[in-house]
């Protein structure tokens, strides 16, 4: 115990050795991120590197076979079905993005400039929160009774008279797919969004207005640069989570759509574990492509 | 703050927020109405009677899968993630007050860990776990799975948390002459208390409604979440209507309660400053 409370408190005792490279204070902490490390260097770190050896073996029904071959990735970037899988699953990263940016920003620009009182914007923020931290599973079949043939919104339809027999396109279809991811993912985009117009200073759009400027103006030429940060970290947040999706787009779009992390899925229950490796390789190869060259728009460390 | 005349630009804004929060409701409550299907009632509307049929059929034996059981393991490992999360974040959050050699690289594995597709993690920890010959299960493997998904978010809150910590407080303590354990015990722990707090909540949400990471590491027994998504495939009674509003009530109860503890910790405190 003695040792825990010192490893917990040296740092508070020693901040005047903050320079010292071999200090006391470092080495508090190093043990105090250690625990970190390891959890992210055995759950994360090695499982990928053995996925990238893995997908160089070859094997059948049964098992795997430790080996050197490049037929795993010669079959995902040589097969036209595998690049028809990443076009549709980077087309729904873009429409999502899209549509969770318009949302998104609306939303945090109202809360954080339309509503006046820190305890209202509070209470509207939670709101907006509380889905997040429900089931996702729970809240995507819930579109169902909504969306389908025999829902909510086709009754409503017919018997009001507008359309003469359901629509049949509103679930089960690439639409029924982007509508649950908006409802799943938007609030990435409103939460970071929320975070950086907080932090504008009101006396800047006061300077502009008094300057001259017009709504239009302060809009784009002063709260949307400042509020790049949060953009940037909103569409990390998007683009990374419908990359990696496949429960979504299997249910909602009952089979017919397709994304790579589905194939994966597919291709894991049919214990094709070093083929899924080649995909995940691929994927994660162009999800952190994705995510550097959003960094270099914005240093997301200075953003906390 | 002087006080405008509202906009037309805020009435439409307003409006908008509303049509949002709607958006995110509505479906909920859909499914909400439908768990009181009548015994005879059907996936969609209209409501065939009123009933609580599908509550009882919920905690009867189910043709697939087992409701209880599953909810038993996914609120333990909620409670375990969540416990983790917090310490090994604080501690982290802790370690990143100071530079030192190798805190950009952890810093950056962090924000890796956030945005590597789920998918992947399990498909790794599983593949690993055959491989290495230990039999992958919820509290191993698929703890471990879920501390990738929890952990960027608790040391990222801890990073912004610190961010805005002066270090007068402690400062002062230490020349009133507290030792160092008093100055993390009475100064910073209760400042930092509603934050851990909300790392706690996140933990234990994220944790017990993840379940892509889940796929490949649970082992042989089924966290709920895999419970559901198996029953989306194969139930076509509102038993599955049932379950997602008991568990949807769970979430918002556990939300509701820490928020709450949150608002009584403030509130304690500024009667205190008075």
């Amino acid at each position: 115990m003695a040792v825990a409370e010192q490893i917990i408190t040296a740092p508070l005792t020693k901040p005047r050795l903050r320079r010292a490279p071999l200090s006391l204070a470092s080495f508090a902490s190093y043990l105090q991120a250690i625990p970190l490390t390891l959890i992210l260097a055995f759950f994360l770190l090695v499982p990928i590197l053995f996925l990238l050896v893995v997908s160089f073996w070859d094997y059948d029904f049964a098992r795997m076979y430790p080996g050197f071959i490049t037929r795993n990735y010669a079959e995902v970037l040589g097969s036209w079905v595998t690049w028809k899988t990443y076009l549709n699953t980077l087309k729904f990263a873009v429409i999502v993005w899209a549509i969770a940016l318009f949302i998104g920003f609306w939303v945090a620009y109202f809360l954080a400039f339309h509503v006046r009182s820190a305890a209202m914007q509070t209470v509207l923020f939670l709101i907006c929160t509380v889905p997040f931290l429900t089931s996702n599973i729970i809240r995507m079949i819930s579109w169902i009774p909504v969306l389908g043939r025999n829902g909510l919104i086709n009754t409503t339809l017919v018997n009001a008279g507008i359309i003469p027999q359901p629509i049949e396109w509103l679930l089960y279809s690439d639409f029924a797919v982007v509508l649950a991811m908006v409802h799943l993912y938007t609030l990435f985009m409103v939460t970071p969004i929320f975070n950086t117009l907080m932090r504008i200073d009101k006396s800047l759009i006061e300077a502009a207005r008094d300057a001259g400027a017009s709504a239009w103006q302060i809009m784009w030429n002063v709260i949307l640069p400042l509020a790049k940060p949060g953009i940037a970290i909103g569409t990390i947040f998007v683009v990374t989570l419908v990359m990696a999706d496949f429960s979504t787009v299997q249910v909602m779009s009952g089979g017919q759509s397709a994304s790579v992390a589905l194939m994966m899925k597919n291709q894991m229950s049919l214990l094709q574990y070093p083929s899924a490796a080649a995909n995940a390789i691929v994927l994660l190869v162009l999800v952190l492509l994705l995510v550097a060259a959003i960094l270099r728009v914005v240093d997301i460390r200075k953003e906390l | 703050m002087h006080r405008e005349k509202r906009t037309l630009g805020f009435y439409v804004l307003a409006a908008f927020f509303v049509v949002f929060v709607l958006f995110l409701y509505g479906p909920f409550s859909a499914i909400f109405i439908l768990s009181f299907q009548g015994p005879s009632g059907g996936l969609t509307f209209p409501l065939n009677g009123v009933s609580v049929h599908w509550f009882f059929n919920l905690f009867e034996q189910q043709a697939v899968g087992n409701f209880g059981a599953s909810f038993g393991r996914s609120l333990m490992l909620g409670l375990m993630v969540m416990v983790t999360t917090v310490i090994v974040s604080l501690l982290a959050g802790l370690a990143f007050r100071r530079k030192f050699t190798g805190g950009s690289p952890l810093f950056y594995l962090t924000i890796a860990s956030l945005v590597v597709p789920s998918i992947i993690v399990s498909l790794g920890i599983g593949v690993l776990f055959q491989q290495i010959g230990f039999r992958p299960s919820w509290f191993t493997s698929a703890f471990g799975a879920h501390l990738t998904w929890t952990l960027p978010f608790g040391v990222l809150i801890m990073f912004a948390v610190f961010n805005r910590f002066s270090p007068s407080y402690e400062e002062a303590a230490r020349d009133l002459g507290a030792p160092p354990w008093q100055t993390f015990r009475h100064v910073l722990l209760p400042m930092i208390a509603p934050s851990l707090i909300g790392v706690g909540l996140f933990g234990f949400s994220l944790s017990y409604d993840e379940f892509a990471r889940t796929l490949l590491t649970a082992g042989t027994f089924n966290t709920l979440p895999l419970e559901i998504y198996g029953m989306t495939t194969n139930v076509t009674t509102p038993v599955l209507y049932a379950l997602g509003t008991v568990t949807t009530l769970f979430s918002f109860i556990v939300i509701g309660g820490t928020v709450g503890i949150i608002a009584l910790l403030g509130a304690r405190r500024a009667r205190a400053a008075l």
